[in-house]
């Protein structure tokens, strides 16, 4: 969409409210999710939430990052979430009477400076902004002549960041590995000799 | 200062998802919970991180012959990989909490407390 | 599941649209939004539907164990293979330029190369992953009855199934 179209003011205005609107959406989604103790529920929340921050991520020009969103936490997430609450537990135990005073006003505290912090900020969609100023325009400007695919994320993820993302991989390999360990080989090795687990199977061999 | 209110609304909203998430890993024992906290804290620096790259009027960086401003497509690489980063280690911490509760019985943070102390007390 | 053959049957007839927009996304990450990562996700949400209303056992035998646990390797592998070959063609690690006759279309392969590798991890990790999930549903459900009853100490210290 170009910026100098006869609509463009209209445009950004309409940009802004949904913006607001899908951020409030946000907020009073995430409140709902704390509030509640239905664990089901809020995992159904949660996906609620990733959905609104994809549309969120669309709103904001980050079309590949809210292709992920969508994806992965709209669907990977939410259905190892239920697969976790089918291995434990549907609801979250009441609490025990203690009002979490000390908690909240650590948050409301570390939250107003964190405002405070933000009132030096440029603002929103400020095109003079630090962070485009460095790195970036290289980016935008030579990545079709020197990597050569228009979509500059991919270009910049394989190519001008490669190792960043090598690094990534190598994470999520991790990451799935160490899944495997804690959740299938356990429950082979129980079925095969039942007793037997880690060190105790020497004692129980006895 | 409507202007700075709109200018701004965006971060003060990932402050509140990220406070809302915080509150939810210090205060609620349950561990799947904090798992959810944690994912609603991962989630406002994704838009953090966003919102900070998007520029006025520009597009999606993908080159187009009618577009010649374009959104900074440096968050976009750091949030697209941390979001699937972020999935495998959710995973992870959901693999643990299957497992204490094999072990534990329990999903709550003062009752497991309370097993190890017993636990100890035998030894 | 057995019976609902709505289910099954759409299931059926949704898994190879996935399956090719997900080989879409995988190589056509360079024009439009898309890349190995996403590709990754949604080819492994087609296995996730099926397990989903097929059960694990039939997942299982579309997906062995023995294929998806090497390939969460063989991605890794493959990228960092990438490097390996540009340095012993005379490049920088991960140098893609010097992958073909001229820079661009060194670039070019690489990047193909190199969005695989993620994807084929992406996957096989988001599969071998759910799979473990559901797989100790129907492993785990036989100690489950122990566990529910005795929650005391001697679970924690020496799990009292002896």
């Amino acid at each position: 969409m170009p910026a100098a179209a006869p609509g463009g003011r209209t445009d950004a205005a309409m940009e802004q409210i949904i913006d607001i609107v899908l951020l409030a959406f946000m907020v009073v989604v995430a409140i709902a999710m704390i509030r509640l103790r239905n664990l089901y529920a809020v995992v159904m929340l949660s996906g609620i939430y990733s959905l609104l921050s994809a549309s969120m991520f669309v709103v904001l020009d980050a079309v590949d990052v809210a292709f992920t969103e969508a994806a992965v936490g709209a669907g990977i997430a939410t259905v190892l979430m239920l697969g976790t609450l089918a291995l434990t537990f549907r609801e979250e135990r009441p609490p025990k009477r203690r009002t979490p005073l000390l908690p909240l006003a650590v948050v409301v505290v570390t939250g107003a400076a964190l405002v405070y912090g933000t009132l030096d900020m440029p603002h929103y969609g400020d095109p003079e902004a630090p962070i485009h100023q460095h790195v970036a325009p290289r980016y935008i400007a030579d990545s079709p002549l020197e990597v050569g695919p228009p979509n500059m994320v991919t270009s910049v993820l394989a190519s001008y960041r490669g190792y960043d993302t090598l690094g990534e991989t190598t994470v999520i390999f991790t990451a799935g590995i160490a899944v495997l360990v804690l959740l299938s080989g356990v429950t082979r090795r129980r079925q095969r000799r039942r007793p037997a687990r880690g060190d105790e199977s020497r004692e129980a061999r006895r | 200062m409507l202007e700075t209110v709109l200018g701004l609304y965006n971060y003060w909203i990932v402050i509140v998802l990220m406070m809302a998430g915080f509150y939810t890993v210090i205060v609620r024992g349950n561990l799947v919970k904090k798992v959810v906290g944690l994912n609603i804290f991962q989630t406002s620096v994704f838009l953090l991180y966003i919102t900070m790259g998007t520029v006025e009027g520009g597009t999606a960086p993908i080159v187009d012959a009618g577009a010649d401003l374009y959104t900074n497509p440096l968050p976009s690489v750091l949030i697209l990989t941390a979001i699937v980063v972020g999935i495998a280690t959710t995973a992870l911490g959901l693999a643990l909490t299957v497992r204490i509760r094999e072990s534990y019985g329990t999903l709550e943070e003062d009752e497991i407390i309370e097993i190890e102390d017993r636990m100890d007390g035998e030894v | 599941m057995r019976l609902h053959s709505v289910l099954r049957t759409t299931t059926k007839l949704l898994m190879p649209p996935i399956m090719l927009f997900a080989l879409y996304v995988q190589f056509h990450g360079d024009y439009g939004p898309g890349g190995g990562f996403q590709a990754g996700v949604i080819f492994a949400v087609a296995f996730i539907l099926f397990t989903l209303i097929f059960g694990p056992v039939r997942a299982r035998r579309v997906a062995p164990a023995w294929v998806t646990t090497p390939l969460c390797a063989a991605g890794v592998l493959l990228y960092a293979g990438v490097g390996l070959v540009t340095m012993a063609l005379g490049g920088a690690y991960l140098d893609y330029d010097v992958l073909a006759h001229t820079p661009l279309h060194g670039q070019h392969l690489g990047i193909l190369l190199v969005e695989l590798g993620v994807g084929l991890t992406v996957w096989a990790v988001m599969v071998s992953i759910f799979l473990a999930f559901v797989g100790r549903d129907t492993g785990a459900l036989a100690d489950e009855a122990d566990t529910d009853t005795d929650t005391g100490a001697d679970t924690g210290a020496g799990d009292g199934h002896a």
